[in-house]
């Protein structure tokens, strides 16, 4: 890109602009069509689980209801937004902003096909675990903020559960690490070109899937906002766009766990066999669809699961996801150490 | 070497424009929206009742354990990244020094687990 630049001018200022305009452009052609994506998983969300129950789900706006993400949108935008007086309201509105602005974040370095990137980082799977351990920041500042007590006990809650089941989420990557034998997110799909990690892992492909549930706050685990009990959990103080800003960073963040086991377990734009036909179609298809996969997944589990209890989900955590990921780190390893079975 | 950091600086500028997006989207509902201020509207939710009192006062000191837990695992893990990249060049001596490690940390746990740290 520098070099085609220097063709035309040679100014130094210019060229820095000219890259910021470029990058400016990038990114917002990776955000926009994100936005457009959460938008349409909640309507297929309330298709799917409609369907499940008999139900037609939404089908009044436009055909088969596909504006009614759009309505949604708009109603949401323009509602009041009212500020409790017992809240602090700086951090108040500060917390959904950091919530969707980490969701986000996480999507600088996902590589959808083998040029298709933002940014190539070399250390991609730590950059997400950093960014997806900030993500607690915003939803126990919510709590804190709202001075509810039913924001602050879905707060809490919510935090618990995430930072629990993140122990088990990062002994199950570095199992995927010590096979690919890289951080880059790019490099781990390019090492699964002989096999997918999903067959030889995949006991820990299927804790990682009831992990992500959990990390996500997703039905079964959706304690946070068990509406019996706790009315809508952290965000119940929020009206308008402060709500719109935690639903929209929620489903990126389901979206974007259900790429990362993409990647890690499914191969990522790898077709299933190397042949002509799957070959044509083009890799960040393959891509799309896998990620879908996942998050049919995740919506038919909602319709079909009842709702774990708290003390349960963390024994579920503690108890058996960590003895059980630390284990299987240690077969892992063995067997890669004692069939000489690394990559580098 | 020169462009080193350039994935670095890339990343950086859409961390910036995602932070400019997400201000912009909850500043629009400030501007684009009449406010009505109301004493009801605007006191704490808690189901119809007028708030009983302050909320930050004890919680369960479970949700204090659990992040002190979690406060070592996540160490325990910041040493494995290191350690799974390298493991190929480290080979045996590696390989027995972070069984070690895992195993003094096993106590510690099988300790907890005992104590009924993790018993809701």
């Amino acid at each position: 890109m520098e070099s085609f630049i220097l063709l035309f001018t040679n100014d130094k200022l210019l060229i820095f602009n000219f890259i910021i305009i470029l990058l400016f452009i990038k990114s917002l052609s990776y955000i926009i069509p994100l936005i457009i994506a959460i938008a349409y998983l909640t309507l297929i969300e309330r298709k799917i689980i409609g369907s499940i129950q008999k139900r037609k789900g939404p089908n009044i706006v436009g055909i088969f209801g596909l504006l009614q993400p759009i309505a949604d949108g708009l109603k949401l935008l323009l509602k009041e937004t009212s500020l409790p007086n017992s809240a602090n309201i700086f951090i108040f509105i500060i917390a959904p902003i950091l919530t969707f602005f980490l969701a986000l974040c996480a999507w600088a370095i996902m590589p959808f096909n083998e040029i298709n990137f933002y940014s190539n980082l070399n250390i991609g799977i730590l950059y997400l675990l950093a960014i997806s351990s900030l993500g607690v920041y915003g939803i126990i500042i919510s709590g804190w903020a709202s001075n509810s007590k039913y924001a602050f006990l879905g707060g809490l809650r919510s935090a618990a559960q995430i930072i629990s089941y993140e122990v088990s989420i990062g002994l199950i990557i570095i199992n995927v690490l010590l096979c690919s034998g890289t951080l880059n997110l790019k490099e781990i799909v390019l090492a699964q070109q002989n096999i997918w990690y999903i067959f030889p892992l995949f006991p820990l492909f299927l804790m990682f899937f009831i992990s992500s549930l959990a990390e996500t706050n997703r039905s079964p685990f959706d304690l946070p906002e068990a509406e019996a009990e706790l009315v809508a959990g952290y965000n119940v103080e929020y009206s308008a766009m402060g709500f719109a800003l935690f639903f929209l960073g929620e489903y990126t963040n389901i979206i974007l766990i259900s790429a990362v086991s993409t990647i890690l377990f499914l191969a990522g734009w790898l077709p299933p066999f190397d042949i002509f036909l799957f070959n044509w179609i083009p890799n960040s298809i393959w891509f799309g669809f896998k990620t879908i996969i996942i998050l049919v997944l995740f919506i038919w589990v909602r319709a079909a699961f009842p709702r774990y209890r708290y003390d349960q989900l963390i024994q579920l955590g503690w108890k058996i996801f960590l003895p059980l990921s630390l284990a299987w780190l240690m077969l892992t390893s063995g067997i890669l150490l004692s069939y000489d079975g690394f990559p580098n | 070497m020169k462009f080193y950091f350039v994935e670095y600086f890339i990343l950086f500028t859409y961390i910036i424009i995602s932070f400019i997006l997400a201000c912009i989207i909850s500043l629009l509902s400030y501007l684009l929206t009449t406010k009505k201020e109301d004493p009801e509207k605007t006191s704490a939710y808690e189901c119809g009742f007028n708030p009983f009192d302050d909320t930050r006062t004890t919680f369960d000191v479970k949700f204090y354990l659990v992040a002190i837990l979690f406060f070592n695992f996540c160490l325990e893990i910041s040493f494995l990244f290191p350690w799974s990249i390298v493991l190929g060049n480290i080979s045996y001596f590696g390989f027995v020094a972070i069984i070690l490690f895992l195993f003094i940390l096993t106590i510690g746990f099988i300790y907890e687990w005992k104590k009924g740290a993790l018993n809701w």
